[in-house]
């Protein structure tokens, strides 16, 4: 059985670790530092740990203040509200000016479970692609997320790095994270399944089941968002037949569109889009959500045979 | 340390000279904002003159003071005072809001001079907060000032600042409020009453300091009282007059986002070179 994690465990604990050889990381919170994981940073290093309180938009621009002196900032929240409550200040007061400020949201999408559709961000990595100079990772699992978070530290510039509420298995035998390079996770000639987060997983495991009736469907781990490789899927878009994108967020706005946006230009393909559709979230466990929303591997096959017909 | 009648002189002859440039630079440029300039002019004028510790030849001297304008848009009287003082070359004036050129219509990091953008308005104080953190965490002794308008604080953002400051007891930042009772569509006190201000950020645990924000000396005292203040933050409300300086601009809430014609022009630099003979 592969091991199973929280990614904001491997996200609290790296904070610390690189805290540890780093004087130049300051860590906020806004409240919830128990559930983003924050407060392990903050128990070893409160001199350089600010909690705002219930008030993102302060915490935001505060942020955007430490990183002009110098100071590499992570700023962490639910990510409902690290892309909507302060989305101004992510735009006009750390973006515009290219600030080093790391945002790290936890809880995003329906995986959030029973607190229901004002706490499940699924429009965040719409809002936030769009301004220019962010970067935005969506990491898989643990591990990944350890590699996520220090490249947005040694990486100069925003970040949004989003990570899940509950635990995830953790990827076994993956390729080495590189910012802005997809990773092939298996190889197959007659479509591609991209995916991101949460969603790598089931993916796979769809990958699988559409070898067993023949079609085999090439894999690609798209941990970030932006800037998006390019290359890997222009190289897809020539080797395989179309692709099913595969996102726990809006089919509008996220790695979907992205995906789509970018080859509609260069390399027209058929894209199809698994995520949820024009709908807000709700209460329920991980798999009643994943199942209602359509993101199940399942919902992957299905996608995948239409476009191998 | 109290200023000498003749420094008073010096500062607030300069303030005429920064006011003729903006006038020149908005005219010019055929848009932005002269009113609020115009009110925070002296008060600028003061901070750079003789309060803050900077080097314009080395604008990222990490220990300078920091300033934010938080109300980005007037902007003009800020770039007049730093071309003045040498940040950058006084010709780049005659470009703002031009294509191409160094000076925005807001503010923005890449001039030199100017620390963190804004012009979206309530994030100044979160911003200069986040300076102010930053020298504890350093133990470096800069001060962090950071202006702002009265329309501005009817945003939010402004009080989870100002309640930030005080929780950390932020002693080297001190706020200055350009109150010079008018915004945009009108009136402060008819569009969105913000009285009782001094009670206000007192009850956010600010001490508060009220002056007329056109007389240089009890400007200069008012920073050199707020340097003194410890365990808390200090807000300085500052009363001004919008457009002060010009007569035909005073207290005329048109001037707030319309730059003035060529014969307005003509007449208000008239008008200040008048005075400055006076």
């Amino acid at each position: 059985m592969p091991e199973l994690l929280y990614q904001r465990d491997v996200y609290g604990k790296t904070l610390a670790e690189i805290g540890r050889r780093s004087p130049d990381i300051v860590v906020c919170d806004a409240d919830l530092s128990g559930s983003t994981r924050t407060a392990i940073f903050a128990k070893e290093f409160p001199e350089r740990f600010f909690n705002f309180g219930v008030a993102e938009q302060n915490m935001m621009a505060t942020s955007a203040g430490l990183a002009s002196c110098g100071k590499v900032v992570f700023a962490s929240t639910f990510a409902m509200f690290a892309s909507g409550r302060a989305w101004d200040q992510v735009r006009n007061t750390i973006c515009y000016g290219g600030l080093d400020v790391k945002i790290v949201a936890t809880h995003a999408g329906v995986t959030v479970g029973p607190d229901g559709a004002s706490h499940q961000a699924l429009e965040d990595i719409a809002v936030l692609r769009a301004i220019p100079n962010m970067r935005v990772i969506v990491p898989c699992d643990g591990p990944e997320t350890r590699e996520a978070v220090l490249t947005a530290f040694e990486t100069p510039g925003p970040f949004y790095i989003r990570l899940g509420r509950a635990k995830v298995p953790s990827l076994e035998n993956k390729p080495p994270f590189s910012l802005g390079k997809g990773t092939l996770l298996r190889e197959g000639k007659d479509l591609t399944l991209v995916a991101c987060g949460v969603m790598v997983q089931p993916a796979l495991k769809a990958a699988a089941e559409l070898l067993e009736n023949g079609i085999e469907a090439r894999v690609i781990n798209m941990h970030t968002l932006k800037p998006l490789d390019e290359d890997i899927l222009l190289e897809a878009a020539r080797q395989t037949r179309g692709f099913v994108v595969c996102e726990e967020h809006s089919v509008i706005g996220g790695l979907g569109s992205a995906v789509a946006e970018f080859l509609s230009e260069k390399h027209p393909a058929r894209v199809l889009r698994i995520g949820v559709r024009n709908r807000f979230g709700q209460s329920g466990d991980e798999a009643a959500l994943l199942a209602e929303y359509g993101l199940t591997s399942a919902d992957i096959v299905a996608a995948a045979r239409s476009l191998a017909v | 340390m109290l200023l000498d009648s003749r420094k008073i002189g010096e500062l607030e002859a300069k303030a005429r000279e920064i006011r003729t440039l903006i006038v020149q630079m908005l005219a010019r440029a055929g848009s932005g904002h002269p009113g609020g300039s115009l009110s925070s002019t002296d008060i600028l004028t003061c901070l750079y003159y003789s309060v803050m510790r900077h080097n314009p030849k080395d604008p990222s001297w990490p220990d300078r003071d920091r300033f934010q304008l938080s109300k980005g848009h007037c902007c003009p009287a800020l770039y007049a005072v730093l071309a003045e003082q040498g940040y950058f070359p006084k010709e780049e004036l005659g470009n703002l809001r031009r294509f191409g050129c160094m000076l925005q219509g807001h503010p923005d990091r890449h001039t030199p001079g100017i620390e963190v953008c804004s012009g979206s308005l309530g994030q100044g104080l979160s911003v200069a907060l986040g300076m102010s953190l930053a020298a504890r965490i350093d133990k470096k002794d800069y001060r962090t000032y950071c202006l702002l308008g009265d329309g501005e604080i009817q945003e939010g953002n402004i009080w989870e600042a100002a309640m930030a400051a005080a929780h950390y007891k932020r002693d080297n930042l001190c706020a200055i409020l350009d109150y010079n009772g008018f915004q945009i569509d009108g009136r402060v006190s008819e569009v969105m009453g913000i009285e009782p201000l001094a009670e206000k950020w007192r009850s956010f645990g600010w001490y508060v300091i009220e002056i007329d924000g056109h007389n240089m000396a009890a400007i200069h005292k008012a920073f050199d009282t707020a340097k003194k203040i410890k365990e808390k933050p200090t807000m300085i409300l500052a009363k001004t007059i919008k457009g002060k300086g010009v007569s035909f601009m005073e207290n005329v809430v048109d001037f707030h986002g319309r730059a003035p014609t060529g014969d307005e022009h003509d007449l208000a630099v008239k008008e200040l070179n008048r005075r400055r003979h006076a």
